[in-house]
């Protein structure tokens, strides 16, 4: 049986068109996040599949069936809401209940069903309360309870954990990654923190501007973005960007001299740039360390010191103007205003075509 | 002066004067009126301590009964259709085209005319000779219906006047009420499968509860003391037909100039009134429970 198929969706309002062209194919048991910034598309996706929005063009597959025809409740999908969405007037059990008995499920079945999803989410004495009674996270999980009861084909999560304090928020991801091992269902959650993304997704679909800008493992789409945006926008703190241009490709690789002078040797193949091509290197904070004064470091002065205590971040800035993020192992010392010199891992930097395509290093031979 | 005391004193300054005249204009003329109900009192200030007897009177008085049974009737012929019309006018007005919006104005704009105007608009309708109704009824043959002065005609053409006049009020109630129910639990009612039948009884409905019951008990409360239409559509007439017990409270104190024996029915009226609003409201909240 197949999962979910989505084929050429666009959706405009009235002359905004909020999606261009989106295809993807999920299956049946993958946890899916949309990861985006906000007008990106991602959310209004999400209820083009549940039914809440119509699409202008395109066609969504469920399990082999056509479902974008279909009435929200006839899709075999459930939803748990940003904001939960639970009906105030019902009682917990009322809640879960409800789409079950708008199913014409049999009452045995729907309070075996309730037992047991109250069960795994540990809500089963909060069956008689109402929703006002109880804290957030309970009410995420009687949200999260409807949707299991409903034994969907495809969960849809939108924004999760966005109304979660942080001590909450990390124990619910953990939540969420066993309710995926529970249910056999695939899931989508939609999602404008990558660290949410990274963690509890099998595939991350990156959305900005109306498109999808690449599908892949959280680890590929952080070793090897797609495009600028992507390797900009997944990644804490962000990845720098170094303008510069194509001097020479040396044994076949590219060799770029940045606006400040200094060239890098990077291990990015050169067949497909042209000399002389403007183009920006991408650099993650962990390939930039601070180098030993008198070393054949670029000079940089530091704006922000970030010390997490295992690692510190160092914001620089170099003489030209660009912003490298240095990442230093333990506490580092270095202080706002000092001058450092940065120790660049060339072999591992990105470099970025003037429209935005990437180019990965190649592994060393 | 602590900074506590300081505070309360300022906010005593604040509600001071309103609750001087509050006072002057309200709770002194009630406690008067009881007051007054126990005496045989005349509009020039005569008094005469006569204990329960206005109430007695008024337990025996037939012309208080019909007009009991008038305002009664009229009360159950207005309030429950009013709030059926107006929450399913709301329903259909909840939404954001340019025609909802007219309409509402529209239906809104009744409310803002005096009983003057709307009993004159209405005694054009029903009135035999000329009336809209008439010519519409000469259309197909039939012939005019005295609506005002038939006893069998007078109230239901009361209750119909009242109902076009009362609407925008609790229509925009309703509506307030609506657009107080978040959107996202009808999605999540279309996602459960919810038809638009069980939508309405399951979510909306137990969400507008509490304006339903403010409706209710607003309306109730306001039909009980209707006047206006009864004094200037019909006065009352024909033979009492049509007599309320505020126009009958009316006529008894500045037509007969019976004082005591008019509070000792207002307050009567008064009692009756908050015995059914408090009725309603037990009723409405008793399987309520504690819900945030």
């Amino acid at each position: 049986m197949s999962g979910l198929e989505l084929i050429d969706v666009s959706k405009s309002y009235g002359a905004t068109r909020v999606l261009d062209g989106v295809s993807l194919s999920i299956a049946p048991r993958e946890f899916i996040a949309f990861l985006g910034p906000s007008g990106s598309g991602k959310s209004t996706l999400l209820r083009i599949i549940a039914g809440l929005e119509t699409l202008d063009s395109g066609e969504v597959h469920l399990g082999g069936q056509r479902i974008d025809g279909l009435a929200p409740g006839a899709r075999g999908i459930a939803m748990v809401f940003q904001h939960y969405a639970l009906y105030p007037h019902m009682t917990v059990r009322e809640n879960m209940a409800f789409g079950l008995i708008n199913a014409k499920v049999p009452k045995d079945e729907i309070a075996s069903r309730i037992a047991q999803a109250a069960d795994i989410l540990e809500i089963g004495s909060q069956l008689d309360k109402k929703p006002g009674q109880m804290s957030g996270g309970q009410r995420q999980r009687v949200a999260i309870g409807r949707a299991i009861v409903k034994q969907p084909r495809l969960f849809l999560l939108d924004e999760p954990l966005s109304n979660l304090d942080a001590a909450l928020r990390s124990r619910t991801r953990v939540e969420l990654a066993q309710l995926r091992n529970r249910v056999d269902a695939a899931l989508i959650m939609v999602t404008h923190d990558q660290a949410e993304a990274m963690t509890l997704a099998d595939r991350i679909v990156v959305m900005n501007d109306r498109r999808i800008q690449q599908v892949g493992t959280p680890a590929e789409v952080y070793a090897r973005p797609a495009n600028a945006f992507v390797a900009r926008f997944v990644g804490s703190p962000a990845m720098a960007m170094l303008a510069g241009r194509v001097i020479s490709g040396e044994s076949g690789r590219l060799r770029v001299r940045l606006a400040g002078g200094a060239e890098l040797q990077t291990a990015v193949a050169a067949a497909g740039i042209a000399a002389d091509a403007p183009v920006e290197v991408g650099l993650r904070p962990e390939h930039v360390t601070l180098a030993p004064p008198g070393s054949g470091g670029i000079a940089a002065t530091v704006e922000l010191v970030e010390r997490l205590g295992d690692r510190t971040f160092i914001y620089t800035r170099l003489a030209e103007g660009s912003e490298v993020i240095a990442c230093a192992p333990g506490f580092s010392e270095v202080r706002p205003g000092d001058e450092v010199l940065l120790a660049i891992d060339a072999a591992a930097a990105h470099v970025f075509s003037a429209d935005g395509t990437a180019h990965h290093p190649e592994a060393s031979a | 002066m602590n900074r506590a005391r300081r505070d309360a004193l300022v906010g005593y300054a604040f509600v001071g004067p309103f609750l001087l005249v509050y006072a002057a204009v309200l709770v002194v003329p009630l406690l008067m009126g009881i007051v007054i109900s126990f005496n045989n009192a005349d509009l020039f200030g005569r008094r005469e301590w006569i204990g329960l007897a206005n109430y007695a009177q008024a337990l025996s008085d037939p012309v208080l009964r019909q007009a009991f049974f008038n305002t009664l009737t009229l009360t159950l012929l207005i309030v429950p259709p009013l709030t059926v019309i107006a929450l399913l006018l709301a329903l259909a007005l909840n939404r954001n085209t340019r025609l909802a919006a007219v309409l509402r104005g529209v239906f809104f704009s009744s409310l803002v005319l005096s009983v003057t105007i709307v009993t004159l608009i209405w005694r054009f309708i029903l009135t035999p000779d000329a009336g809209l109704v008439a010519v519409g009824l000469q259309a197909v043959g039939q012939p005019p219906i005295p609506f005002l002065s038939d006893p069998a005609y007078v109230i239901p053409a009361l209750a119909v006047t009242t109902l076009w006049w009362s609407l925008g009020f609790p229509i925009m109630l309703f509506l307030a009420g609506l657009q107080q129910v978040p959107g996202d639990i009808y999605e999540a009612a279309a996602l459960d499968g919810a038809g638009r039948w069980t939508v309405f009884r399951r979510i909306t409905l137990p969400s507008i509860r509490r304006t339903l019951l403010l409706v209710v008990m607003l309306q109730t409360a306001a039909q009980l003391q209707i006047f206006g239409q009864a004094q200037l559509l019909t006065g009352g007439g024909p033979g009492g037909a049509s007599r309320t017990i505020v126009l009958y409270i009316f006529e008894v104190s500045f037509g007969r100039w019976e004082l005591g024996y008019a509070t000792a029915i207002a307050e009567l009226l008064f009692g009756m009134i908050l015995l059914v609003t408090l009725l309603q409201y037990w009723f409405v909240t008793r399987q309520e429970g504690d819900r945030a």
